[in-house]
Formats: structure tokens, C-alpha cells, sequence
């Protein structure tokens, strides 16, 4: 629990009747990349949204850096180093790249022409620096994913809360985006990312948690959790587990 | 100050006058279920549909009752020329344009009507203007009556031609899930054209049954539309029921608020309901959260 | 030289002819044509702060107007104060205003057409509300007695009109350029563009609009003043009528919305045409209005945004075009 910058504790919300996510606990430990993974549906956005202040929580606590920081706007936790990207990018359509990173920049600098700077520089941690100049609304999926990324890292994030920043991509975006990811958590930020594309979730996470119908079902390794009967069962449905298991020894005979 | 014999002819005359509101707001209602488009040409609408009751009776010598079915006709035609040609055009993508769009309609309709009749108020006379009929202590004016009525019959056409109809069905359908329908061919294009039609031509048959009891002049287009839209958002966008008994409540208070606090005084009671649901429970009595 | 020096060069320019001109003419005519379009200009600027920069559509911007208009002129006959003094009284009262509206409307996160019609409501509400009461001369108005001399803010020639409302103009426009060029008009724009993402990188929603509508409102709050100070009459209607809320944000939509000179080239263009209709057709009532209307309809169908925003366009197309790969 030292290490743990993000920590939430029996977390819970419904909407009318449907328990989006029900009593989850988990602790983010500083320095790490990890991977929340489940099938659709299954709450993890809805978990994002509780933790980074744009739900507020029925019951539970999130605690960030030790401090308290429940049901608190995501602005504030924004400034406490706490950023999120959205799984339907939202990029400023009006403006440009530029600009667009800048406001991320403007989290810690107050003059114009400083976070402006700041911008081209994250621009060109995340390859987006030949598109500087143009308008937003002008990139392609895989460029907007890469300026959503941009955004949140231009707030100097201690933790950076991905949400599927590889949905829409093709085989070699990905392959150029993972490295991406692999950097920005060299370089000492915290990340979580929720993520389908499971490749990524096996090359980079160190630590998975599996998520099903707001519960968690699962958490470890990548290779402790993909190999998890339950987790097998949550994505394949039940009783997949036994019968692929059976398949595969009736190969082998 | 709470008399019976003056508190119950106020209520009586809300409930008739709330009739039409309720008739009007249903139009509205319908337009913004569908196309989620905020009509601010609802109130210069009406206007116009009062002037067309009032010069088919002062030149043509027709009665507005008589008159129902060629102004509802017109209107309608009229609504389905204006989502056709000009709104479906404003669009874009986003709803501040249409919004844009609508407030822009509603001023050349305003100002057209300053242009050609003039400031003047006008009201027309018909043999039964002046009679009332009396319902317990209240003596209520036949025209008013008449409004009450004629306005839940057409509720009630409405109601079964959302219900019961082919187009009804095809209307609901693409104010539900719009790319749905058209996978199933429904002409969302025409269905759009059709509803703000219909809306529009709600308004046709409640300047019918307005004008006898009631005036017109270029200006009351205004005093209309937030009525109307105080009417909606109280019943909860996009509920036809939310509308009626909306409509019957807002009649109610702005009689009861002119009984007590004058007639310009009364207004603030709407304005007041108005402001107070969008703040503090934009969902109105029916209307699902947003 | 940077682009935003450049802006402020523009502007500076911009001063400078514009309060040449009672130099270079003496007519009547012309005085108040080019005072009465700086006005224009004025209330549209100040619309386009919060309706173009902050994408929150008022359609009750009268409300500011009358509010500033009402105290310059109470201060003055009831008060017996002077009407320079009454000036940042009637921009400072309006800008309260629209921050109680604010923060009534912000504070339940109204949006869209919901927040159109709310200040829609509250601009009817003051009117009626000051055709009621007797502060503020009910029916009949209030009539701000002739006392020409500079200390009174009243001028003999439309010259001294216009140098008071150019530079109200001027002042709109440097805050503008501070809207494009520094962290506040980024945040409000953020939030105008996409307010979650915004909210995300640590904007505050609430605060940032709310500043967009303080200074929106004391805009308008000046340009009642100075009507007061011109016109030396204010009531109801005019006060807190649709008649200014319209001309404010048609001119401003149709220059071209979150933009510095849109509101400037829209008021200009609206007021020629209004002119150009007067001399054509004499004083219809309700021929302005008309044009008002179909020209916003015609730039939302055709022109979304606005003549500036053309300008713009043509600009990209000039531009050569950067790499096609991502």
C-alpha cells in the first residue's frame, strides 16, 4: 500500500438498475504500467469515470497519492496529476494540434508562448510534430488517438489513465503506438490503461486486472491472467474453459 | 381573496385557454421529439396562422371553424416547405445552427407580418363572439368553450395519428434510432418534413379555435413561444401526455397569476416556471434525463 | 513579426483612422453613421465573447444592455451622480448581472438551446419588470435631460460620441486579442470545443464561463451606457427588447463568430445594408428586421462561419499543403 498512488476501495455505482461497477478495489502502484481488461460492457470506463471525478461513486473511496479525492471534479485532480484520455477521442475540432496540446501545457505554465513551446515538444515525443499546424478535425483515428495521448501528457500526469488508446488503429499504428505508450512510462509516468488489443496488454503491462459485469474477477500477470479460467470464461462464455481444455487434450491424444 | 365564485371562473378560463396552449405545445412537441430541433419559429408561426384566420373571415367572410381545414392545410404545407427547404439545410451537424436557423425564421416572419398588416391588434366578430354559458358561478365565453373542446378533439387525432398510423409508426421509429429506419426505408427526410408539418399544422387548427376569443398583431408570436416552450419543458421534452397536462397547468396559473397580480405582473409566473424547471429539473413531469 | 504583435498592430491601426475620421470630415451624417456602426460593432463583440469564444448562445443579451443602460441613466437623475462617474457604475452593475445569470445558469450546467432560452426568459422578465416599477419611469421611460458639455458626457458634435464609443470598441478589441493570445481564452475555447476533454487537462468549467459572461455583460452594460449618454432616453422595450439582442448576435454570426474583426465586419456590413434599406424604401417598420433575419439564415445555411470565416478559408486554400501521411 506505500507504493500505491492510486487506491480505490470498495467502489461501487448503478444506473436505475444496472450495477455498473460493484465493490471494486485495487491499487495502482507508482512507477508501473497496467492493464484493466474485460468484455464489453463489463464497466471499466465506468470505472475511469469514478476515478478520475467525472462519476461520483454510490459507495467506495478513491484515494490518490494517499489524499482522499472521492466524487472531486476532474479539473482539481487533473491538477493533483491525475489525467484521463476518452475511449471516443475529443479532440478541440477547432483548433489546432498545436493549440490543442497547449491546453494540456497550460495545466502548469501560465504564458502562451511557453506552452506553446511545450506543445511542440510533446508533439514530438508522440510523432505528431509534422501535423502541428494543421486543424484537429484534419487528423486521421490513429493521429487523434496519438493527440489525445498528447493532451494528457502536456499536464505533466503522475498517473495517466488510457482509455483503449489502440481501438481503431491498424496492426502497424499499433506497432508504432505501443513504444509510445512504453516511453511515456519509462520516463516515470504511472499508467493504466484499459485496452482490447490484447498483444499490447501482453507486452506491456506488468500488472493486469480483469474486469466482468463491474466485478473483479481477476488480477496478476499478463500470463497468470490470460491463462485465469474465469477470465477465460468472462470474454468466451461459460464452460468455455473446460471445453477448450478437453479440445486441446483430445489434439494431443 | 380565495372566493370561490372568483377563484373558480380563473381556473375554468386556465383550463380552456390551457387547451389550446396544450395544443400548441403538442406541435412543438412533436417537432423537437423527432428532430430534436427547438422551434423558435413556434410563437411567428402562430401569428401567421392568426392572420390567415383573420383575413379568410374579414375578406372571405369564412368562419374560423368553417375555416379549420384550409388553415391547417396551409400550415401544413407551409411546415413541411420550411424543415424541407430551409431547415434541413441549416444543419450541418450541429444544433446551435438550427437553433440559429429557426430564431432567424422567426424574425423575417415577425417583421414580414409588421411590414404588410402593420402594428395594428385586430380581432374578428362572429355571431357567437359575445355569448357565454354559464357553469356554475362562472360565465365562460362559447368561443372559449368551443376552443376547449376543438383543441382535445385534434389532441386526440394527433394521439391516433402517432399511434395508429403508418406514418405515426414511421415517425416514431426515426425519432427513436433515425439510421435504423432508414436501413428499414423510411424517408427520414420526408418523415422530418412530415412532423414539422404536423406541428405547424397543430398550430393552424389552435389559431382557429384562438382567434375568436383572443387578437392578433405581429408581436404575439413572442408571448407565445416561451408559453410554449415553459409548456414543453414543464411536461418534459418530448412527452405528448407531459404536453397536455402541461398545457392545462400553465393555463391555469396564467389566469390565476392575472387574477392576482395583474395581466403583465401575471406573465412572470410562467417566466418564473419556466426558469425555475430548466434549472432545477430540466426533465419536467414525463420527460426522460438527458 | 509574431502573429499576435501583428494583431495588436492591426488594432492600433484600426484606432488611429477610425478617430481620424471628425478630422477629415464635418458631416452630420457621416459622424453618426460611422459613431452608430462602432456602437453596432460594440454589442456584437460583446456577444461574440461568450457566444463566439465561449459557444454559450445568449439570446437575451438585452438583459446586459438594459441593466447598464437603467443605472447610467438612475445614477444620474435620481443619484445626481456624474455620467463618466455613472459609466463603470452601469458596465460594473451589468457585469454582476451576467454574473448572477451565470452563475445560476452554469452552476446546473445548462447548455445549448436550454441556456438560448433561459436568457431569453430573464431579458422578458427585466422588461416587464421595468414597465411595472416606477424607478424606472414604468411605461413612459426615462429621459436623461440635455446638458451638453464634455464633464457631462454629452457632446454637441457626434465627434466627441464617437471618440467615447471607438474607444469602448478598442477596449473590446484588446480583450479579444487576449481571448486569442493567452491561457483564458484557451481554457474558454477548450470548453467551448469539447468541455470533458477540457475538464480532463484540468480546465474548470464553471470558472472560465463564468468570466466569459462577467465580461460579455460589461460590454453590453457599456454599450447601453453610451446609449443613454446619445440617445438621452431609455424604457422598457428599447432596454430589454429582442431588438438588441438580435443585432448583437446576428452581426456578430454573420462577421464570423470567435473571431477578432468577425463582429467588427459584420456590424459594418449589417449597418450598410440597413442604411442602404433605408434610403431605398424609406422607414418601413420592420424592413430592418426582415434583412436581420434572412441574412442569418442564409450565413447559417451557406456561410456557417460568417464573412471572417471565409476570409479564413480562402486563406487555407492559398496555403500550401503540408504532408498527406499521419
Amino acid at each position: 500500500m506505500t507504493d500505491a498512488l492510486l487506491a480505490i476501495d470498495g467502489l461501487s455505482r448503478s444506473f436505475g438498475g444496472l450495477k455498473a461497477v460493484q465493490n471494486v478495489s485495487l491499487s495502482v502502484r507508482e512507477g508501473s504500467l497496467s492493464a484493466l481488461i474485460g468484455p464489453n460492457g463489463a464497466g471499466k470506463t465506468t470505472l475511469f469515470a469514478l476515478m478520475s471525478g467525472f462519476l461520483k461513486p454510490d459507495t467506495g473511496t478513491v484515494r490518490f497519492a494517499g489524499e482522499d479525492i472521492t466524487g472531486r471534479e476532474p479539473h482539481r485532480n487533473a491538477a493533483l496529476g491525475m489525467t484521463r484520455t476518452f475511449q471516443i477521442v475529443k479532440p478541440f475540432a477547432a483548433q489546432t494540434v498545436r493549440e490543442n496540446i497547449a491546453v494540456g501545457a497550460h495545466l502548469h505554465v501560465r504564458g502562451r508562448a511557453e506552452a506553446l513551446q511545450n506543445a511542440e515538444a510533446v508533439a514530438l515525443r508522440v510523432g505528431l510534430a509534422p501535423q502541428l499546424d494543421k486543424p484537429a478535425s484534419d487528423l486521421t483515428v490513429a493521429g487523434r488517438k496519438r493527440l489525445e495521448l498528447a493532451r494528457a501528457l502536456a499536464t505533466k500526469p503522475r498517473l495517466l489513465l488510457l482509455d483503449e488508446v489502440l481501438a481503431g488503429l491498424n496492426p502497424q499504428e499499433i506497432a508504432e503506438m505501443m513504444p509510445v505508450v512504453r516511453g511515456i512510462a519509462d520516463s516515470g509516468v504511472t499508467v493504466l490503461m484499459i485496452e482490447h488489443v490484447m498483444q499490447a496488454v501482453m507486452h506491456l503491462a506488468e500488472h493486469v486486472w480483469v474486469l466482468a459485469q463491474g466485478q473483479l474477477i481477476a488480477e496478476g500477470s499478463p500470463a497468470q491472467v490470460t491463462s485465469d479460467d474465469r477470465v477465460v470464461e468472462a470474454y468466451l462464455g461459460h464452460g468455455t474453459a473446460a471445453r477448450l481444455r478437453k479440445a486441446a487434450s483430445g489434439v494431443a491424444a | 381573496m380565495f372566493d370561490f365564485g372568483i377563484l373558480f371562473p380563473s381556473v375554468l378560463n386556465g383550463l380552456t385557454t390551457g387547451a389550446v396552449y396544450a395544443l400548441i405545445a403538442l406541435g412543438l412537441t412533436l417537432i423537437y421529439g423527432v428532430l430534436h430541433i427547438i422551434n423558435f419559429a413556434h410563437g411567428a408561426s402562430l401569428m401567421l396562422a392568426l392572420y390567415a384566420v383573420y383575413f379568410l373571415k374579414e375578406k372571405l367572410g369564412i368562419d374560423p371553424y368553417l375555416a379549420l381545414p384550409i388553415v391547417v392545410l396551409g400550415m401544413f404545407a407551409l411546415g413541411y416547405a420550411l424543415q424541407r427547404v430551409v431547415i434541413n439545410r441549416a444543419g450541418h451537424g450541429k444544433d446551435e445552427n438550427i437553433l440559429l436557423a429557426t430564431l432567424g425564421i422567426a424574425i423575417v416572419m415577425e417583421n414580414l407580418a409588421l411590414l404588410f398588416f402593420k402594428s395594428d391588434t385586430r380581432n374578428i366578430d362572429t355571431a357567437y363572439s359575445l355569448s357565454t354559458v354559464a357553469i356554475g358561478p362562472a360565465m365562460i365565453a362559447v368561443p372559449k368553450l368551443v376552443a376547449f373542446a376543438g383543441a382535445l378533439v385534434v389532441s386526440g387525432i394527433l394521439f391516433w395519428i402517432m399511434g395508429r398510423t403508418d406514418l405515426g409508426r414511421a415517425i416514431r421509429a426515426v425519432s427513436k434510432e433515425k439510421e435504423g429506419a432508414k436501413l428499414m426505408g423510411i424517408d427520414v427526410d420526408h418523415v422530418y418534413a412530415m412532423s414539422f408539418g404536423i406541428g405547424l399544422a397543430c398550430l393552424g387548427a389552435a389559431a382557429c379555435f384562438l382567434l375568436p376569443a383572443y387578437y392578433v398583431n405581429p408581436q404575439v408570436g413572442g408571448g407565445f413561444v416561451l408559453v410554449a416552450f415553459t409548456i414543453v419543458v414543464l411536461g418534459g421534452m418530448g412527452s405528448f401526455v407531459g404536453a397536455l397536462i402541461g398545457g392545462f397547468l400553465v393555463g391555469i396559473v396564467e389566469s390565476l397569476g392575472g387574477l392576482y397580480l395583474g395581466e403583465s405582473l401575471g406573465q412572470i409566473g410562467i417566466f418564473a416556471i419556466f426558469i425555475g424547471v430548466v434549472l432545477f429539473r430540466p426533465q419536467g413531469m414525463f420527460g426522460a434525463k438527458a | 513579426m509574431k502573429g499576435s504583435t501583428k494583431q495588436l498592430a492591426g488594432i492600433a491601426l484600426f484606432a488611429v483612422l477610425v478617430a481620424c475620421v471628425p478630422f477629415v470630415t464635418k458631416s452630420g451624417v457621416t459622424l453618426n453613421f460611422v459613431m452608430m456602426a462602432l456602437y453596432a460593432t460594440l454589442i456584437a463583440q460583446a456577444w461574440n465573447i461568450l457566444g463566439g469564444f465561449g459557444g454559450q448562445f445568449s439570446f437575451g443579451h438585452a438583459l446586459f444592455f438594459g441593466t447598464g443602460a437603467y443605472i447610467q441613466a438612475i445614477a444620474q437623475l435620481q443619484g445626481g451622480i456624474n455620467a463618466w462617474v455613472a459609466l463603470p457604475l452601469a458596465i460594473v452593475g451589468a457585469a454582476l448581472v451576467g454574473l448572477f445569470m451565470g452563475a445560476l445558469t452554469f452552476r446546473y450546467g445548462l447548455k445549448g438551446s436550454y441556456f438560448a432560452l433561459v436568457t431569453l426568459a430573464f431579458a422578458e422578465v427585466f422588461r416587464i419588470l421595468a414597465l411595472s416599477v416606477d424607478f424606472t419611469g414604468g411605461g413612459v421611460g426615462l429621459m436623461v435631460p440635455l446638458r451638453e458639455s464634455v464633464g457631462n458626457l454629452q457632446f454637441s458634435s457626434r465627434a466627441g460620441y464617437l471618440w467615447v464609443v471607438l474607444a469602448m470598441v478598442v477596449a473590446a478589441l484588446l480583450v479579444t486579442w487576449w481571448l486569442r493570445n493567452g491561457r483564458f481564452g484557451a481554457y474558454l475555447q477548450a470548453v467551448r470545443d469539447n468541455e470533458d476533454a477540457a475538464r480532463a487537462v484540468g480546465v474548470n468549467p464553471f470558472r472560465v464561463k463564468l468570466g466569459a459572461i462577467g465580461l460579455s455583460a460589461a460590454f453590453m452594460g457599456a454599450a447601453g451606457a453610451f446609449y443613454v449618454q446619445v440617445f438621452q432616453y431609455i424604457d422598457a422595450g428599447i432596454a430589454y427588447g429582442p431588438a438588441v439582442s438580435i443585432e448583437a448576435l446576428v452581426a456578430a454570426i454573420v462577421g464570423g463568430m470567435g473571431t477578432m474583426w468577425g463582429p467588427v465586419l459584420g456590424a459594418v456590413v449589417l449597418h450598410l445594408l440597413s442604411d442602404l434599406t433605408r434610403n431605398l424604401f424609406g422607414e418601413l417598420p420592420g424592413i430592418n428586421m426582415v434583412i436581420y433575419g434572412t441574412v442569418l439564415v442564409l450565413i447559417v445555411i451557406f456561410v456557417p462561419r460568417g464573412i471572417a470565416g471565409i476570409g479564413l478559408s480562402v486563406r487555407q486554400l492559398w496555403k500550401p499543403k503540408g504532408g498527406r501521411h499521419d
